[in-house]
């Protein structure tokens, strides 16, 4: 989840009300954003990303302001008529859509130019999901001629001096040499044409989603005219994305001048700021929330969230990316009213408690296996290909690997619970012998009729690190604890190269081989560097 | 009169009247000479016994003089040797030929002239008489007393030594015999035997008091881990309110982990570096397929989706579940509305791909709950979570609104820590959207659903400050730790 920086004397200024660090470090958190911390200059607070129209100074002091009750209600935003069109066309299908408004009219500063640079960063990093779904632009109305084209063009074709860099480059050069280039270059590989913009003389003002021109896409303090622009993937999320960005911009002074969008066959003005109306049903708002509202409470609640009203309508703006359903205005209605203030409440409700049969079996294991003085261990699931093939002395076998791990150390998926005991008993050489360790959990084996192509089956180990035991005793404890647990077994020679040949036997329930219990072999000794006998069995429970 | 075990044991062996040296008892009872003493002392004291002192000087026969005795002295043999003749010395065969020939040369028994030795008169009348070395030799044997002057001679030939001693002896007084006579003494004994209690002899026997407040060494239980105990204990709580166990596999396809949610499927939270996905292509639960993907493409009814076009492919792919909801959305799965109203719950591991440090760990326990009923509503759900974290220990709970693509309300849970005196989060609860519910129900009811973790509470019990600690099965740590006591 992004985390961002605001300016504190921005924020307060907007807010349009003097606040004091207490109430700001009582309220933020409870408008559903986590507040990292507070200074005197800065407030750090991380976004959830269900409300990237809060990641400027700007939205997040709209939000803030009706939350508190400051200047709640839904913000209109005045837009002006700009008599010119972007024509979009000839675009890859992986890129088809633009949307594109002027701002004219903005005084900017460093504070502002920062929190723009880092309101379309968090966006093309959340909404935009680090720019595969799209990507936003603005550029110095001074430095380009309208109209203006969303076209594409062969990559041969496309050559100009990229934001920052030195001098004009190619595209295949801006791609490995630069470093936003570089950066982004996977998501437009292997595309035929690459998307352009171009103004009426010809210059390339960007190429999308990955760098704008540093001669006319470069934003400074002194640029008052800003045409800006959202292309990508999702017509939807690229207007919530632009529509975010220039109601920064208006509240910072600008004024919006919407443009024709001219798809061919289809043309449409944006930014269109039309409330969408999600009708409500305060029945369905009771039952949910267990409160009782009227229509003016409703009022009220949604005001708070920045949300219009009007009969029986919610009036969610445009910047809003989360609303899908009634229900998300329901948990607008529960954020304005304050989780702080519903009375808790347990229901009567009668219903017949039960467990699983597994943990019924893992507790009697373990009632049966700590009257035997053995201690219960608990190892990851995920254990290293080392652990349970050669230290064991076994063959290579197949295992499942996550992929990518971040701890390379632990890269395979446990399918036998005694290598992790083994491992147990290598750490703890300094303590007191005998030790005598049991382990019960859930092992992991392919399986071609699962869902998953794997299963995961029950198991139980216990190892006995003792220089006065032998497999007697080891066998002993075995078919007392079976004994213990009702089941049937038999034990029949066998052989594994994890045990010594001889005295390892392989354990039968119901005719199958269910596991095996023997002393260690003094190779599997040698591996783990103990110096003490050990004697083991493994079960798997899954078929008692 | 009270005796102790050894005066008492004393007593009784003096019954018969005799007069016993300290040495002779240390021998026949097989007590050392210092109980013996005391005992003595004891017995004195209540006019049981007497006890006299004998000092003087006790003379010890040598090994040469045990021998001098029994196959006679050494000069008698070299006169012996010489009885039919003259001898050069090395034709003698006696090994004791250095004493032998001094002895007899001062005595006068034989003469030597060039290494020819020859008996003298009175050595070969030696031969009919007895030595008085001899002589003094035999009394010592028969306990007589010698002088300090035949002592002497006897230790200058080393046939015997002396020293100054005293000697301790106890003898019964009158009223001693009558008193064990009278007395049944016990014997002390250290042990209880299977024998003693059997034959019941242990009535016969004083049992040994012992110091009880010496240290003794540490007993190793046998005992369950302590994440398991605290599981334990946490899933006492939910049956306690009635709710049923749900149990699966760890392994879940990401259908059932993530889309079946509602998670997007260009989620962040579906991303690589975050889950552990596995190189195989799963197959997916077809009863469910179209629903679920209606709802992420174009939404269900009064919702409009995440307008997107969802991939059957990335679907498939299976992970280690990252939490234990994909349980819950199963559950829901199987549901029929004659189960309701119904409250289920689960324990289990889940997984992020997370490098290993103090404070992240790949796997985690996550606590699960659902409640499915109609008339389900958000303060019960706050109902629950105060409760779940009350019998837990903390009695504060608050709840600040918080996002997840499954929830609507969604909501953090801190709890206040009376002992660091702040709030601490604990994990994520909220009501399952519409888009989750009804494709797998068939109706969209409420279903108040929670998965807070647990470890930080059973490290904050435990007092554990890097969460490795939890999984790293250190015996002696093991061995140390306290029981789960709540509850």
């Amino acid at each position: 989840m992004p985390t961002v920086t605001l300016d504190k004397k921005t924020v307060l200024k907007l807010l349009g009300k003097k606040v004091s660090d207490e109430i700001l470090k009582d309220r933020i958190p409870m408008l559903g954003t986590d507040l990292e911390s507070i200074s005197d200059t800065e407030i750090v607070v991380e976004i959830f990303p269900n409300r990237p129209d809060m990641l400027s100074e700007e939205g997040f002091a709209r939000a803030l302001s009706s939350f508190m009750d400051i200047k709640p209600g839904f913000v209109k935003y005045e837009i002006k008529k700009e008599n010119s069109k972007v024509t979009v066309k000839n675009l890859p299908k992986t890129w088809p859509y633009a949307v594109c408004v002027i701002v004219r009219g903005l005084k900017l500063d460093d504070n502002k130019l920062r929190s723009i640079i880092q309101l379309q960063e968090k966006l093309g990093v959340t909404l935009l999901r680090k720019r595969k779904k799209g990507g936003i632009g603005l550029y110095p109305m001074d430095k380009i001629t309208l109209p203006i084209n969303f076209t594409s063009r062969p990559k041969e074709k496309i050559q100009f001096r990229p934001l920052e860099g030195k001098t004009i480059m190619k595209v295949n050069d801006i791609l490995v040499n630069h470093p936003t280039g570089r950066e982004y270059a996977h998501i437009i590989s292997g595309w035929k044409n690459y998307p352009i913009f171009v103004d009426s003389s010809d210059v390339i003002m960007s190429m999308p989603p990955i760098i704008n021109s540093h001669d006319v896409g470069k934003v400074t303090k002194d640029t008052k005219d800003v045409f800006v622009e959202a292309t990508g993937t999702d017509l939807n999320i690229l207007k919530i994305a632009l529509n975010i960005m220039i109601t920064t911009l208006a509240d910072m002074g600008g004024t919006i001048y919407s443009l024709e969008m001219d798809y061919g066959t289809e043309k449409f003005r944006f930014p269109d700021f039309t409330p969408r109306k999600i009708k409500l049903d305060k029945n369905y708002i009771e039952r949910l929330l267990g409160i009782e509202l009227n229509d003016s409470k409703i009022k009220e609640l949604l005001g708070n969230m920045g949300i219009g009203y009007k009969k029986g309508n919610a009036l969610v703006p445009v910047y809003r990316a989360d609303i899908l359903h009634q229900i998300d205005i329901v948990e607008d209605i529960a954020v304005a009213y304050g989780y702080e203030n519903f009375d808790e409440e347990i229901p009567k409700v009668a219903t017949i408690a039960s467990e699983s049969k597994g943990t019924i079996l893992e507790r009697k294991i373990a009632e049966v296996m700590t009257g035997f003085g053995m201690l219960e261990c608990k190892n990851y699931h995920i254990t290293s290909d080392e652990t349970l093939t050669t230290k064991m002395n076994v063959e290579k076998q197949q295992l499942i690997k996550p992929e990518n791990p971040a701890n390379i150390e632990y890269n395979t998926l446990r399918n036998n619970i005694l290598p992790g005991l083994m491992k147990i008993l290598s750490e703890n050489t300094h303590n007191e012998y005998p030790q005598k360790l049991f382990e019960t959990g859930d092992v992991i084996h392919f399986d071609k009729t699962s869902t998953t192509q794997t299963k995961e089956n029950a198991h139980m180990s216990c190892v006995i690190a003792d220089v006065n035991s032998d497999f007697s005793t080891i066998k002993a404890i075995l078919e007392s604890t079976l004994k213990s647990l009702d089941v049937k077994f038999s034990l029949k020679k066998a052989k594994h190269s994890s045990y010594i040949d001889g005295r390892i036997a392989e354990i039968k329930i119901n005719g199958k081989n269910a596991g095996y219990v023997g002393e260690i072999n003094p190779q599997v000794l040698n591996n783990w560097n103990l110096e003490i006998p050990v004697l083991a069995y493994e079960i798997d429970l899954s078929n008692l | 009169m009270n005796l102790q075990p050894h005066e008492a044991k004393l007593l009784k062996h003096l019954e018969d009247g005799v007069e016993k040296s300290v040495g002779q008892l240390v021998d026949e009872l097989k007590m050392d000479q210092a109980a013996i003493v005391r005992a003595s002392l004891t017995l004195n004291k209540e006019g049981f016994a007497t006890t006299s002192e004998i000092s003087g000087l006790i003379a010890i026969i040598s090994a040469e003089g045990k021998n001098a005795i029994k196959y006679g002295l050494p000069e008698t043999h070299l006169v012996n040797e010489l009885k039919s003749g003259n001898k050069t010395i090395k034709n003698i065969k006696l090994k004791t030929i250095g004493i032998a020939l001094g002895v007899a040369k001062s005595k006068g028994y034989v003469v030597i002239d060039k290494c020819i030795l020859e008996a003298t008169k009175k050595g070969l009348a030696s031969l009919n008489t007895k030595e008085n070395e001899l002589i003094l030799l035999e009394k010592i044997n028969n306990d007589e007393k010698l002088e300090k002057s035949d002592l002497d001679i006897l230790k200058s030939r080393k046939l015997a030594d002396y020293t100054f001693k005293i000697v301790r002896k106890i003898k019964a007084t009158k009223k001693g015999i009558d008193f064990a006579k009278n007395t049944t003494i016990k014997e002390e004994v250290s042990k209880l035997t299977p024998d003693l209690i059997k034959s019941g002899k242990w009535k016969d026997v004083i049992l040994r008091k012992y110091n009880v407040e010496a240290p003794v060494a540490t007993v190793h239980q046998g005992k369950r881990h302590f994440v398991s105990q605290a599981t334990e204990y946490v899933r006492k709580i939910w049956l306690e309110m009635g709710f049923k166990e749900m149990t699966g596999p760890m392994i879940q396809t990401s259908f059932w982990n993530f889309d079946s949610l509602f998670v997007p499927q260009d989620h962040p939270a579906r991303e690589m570096q975050d889950t552990f996905f596995l190189d195989l292509t799963g197959k997916l639960d077809n009863k469910f397929v179209k629903s679920i993907k209606k709802a992420h493409e174009e939404g269900i009814e009064y919702s409009s989706g995440w307008q997107y076009k969802w991939s059957r492919e990335l679907a498939k792919k299976p992970v280690l579940r990252t939490h234990t909801t994909a349980l819950s959305a199963q559950t829901l799965a199987q549901l029929k509305s004659d189960d309701l109203p119904a409250k289920y719950f689960a324990i289990g591991r889940c997984f992020r791909n997370e490098a290993l440090d103090w404070k992240h760990l790949f796997e985690f326990n996550q606590v699960e709950g659902i409640v499915i009923d109609k008339d389900a509503n958000f303060r019960h759900l706050l109902g629950y979570m105060k409760e779940f974290f009350g019998k837990l220990g903390f009695e504060k709970a608050r709840f600040r609104p918080a996002y997840f693509p499954y929830t609507e309300m969604s909501m953090e849970v801190e709890v206040y820590h009376p002992k660091r005196k702040g709030w601490i989060e604990l994990g994520g609860a909220g009501m399952f959207r519409p888009e989750v519910v009804k494709p797998l129900l068939g109706e969209d009811i409420p279903v108040l659903a929670w998965g807070p973790g647990f470890d930080r509470i059973i490290m904050d019990y435990y007092k554990i400050k890097d969460i490795r600690d939890l999984y790293k099965n250190d015996i002696s740590q093991l061995r140390g730790m306290k029981q789960w006591m709540i509850g």
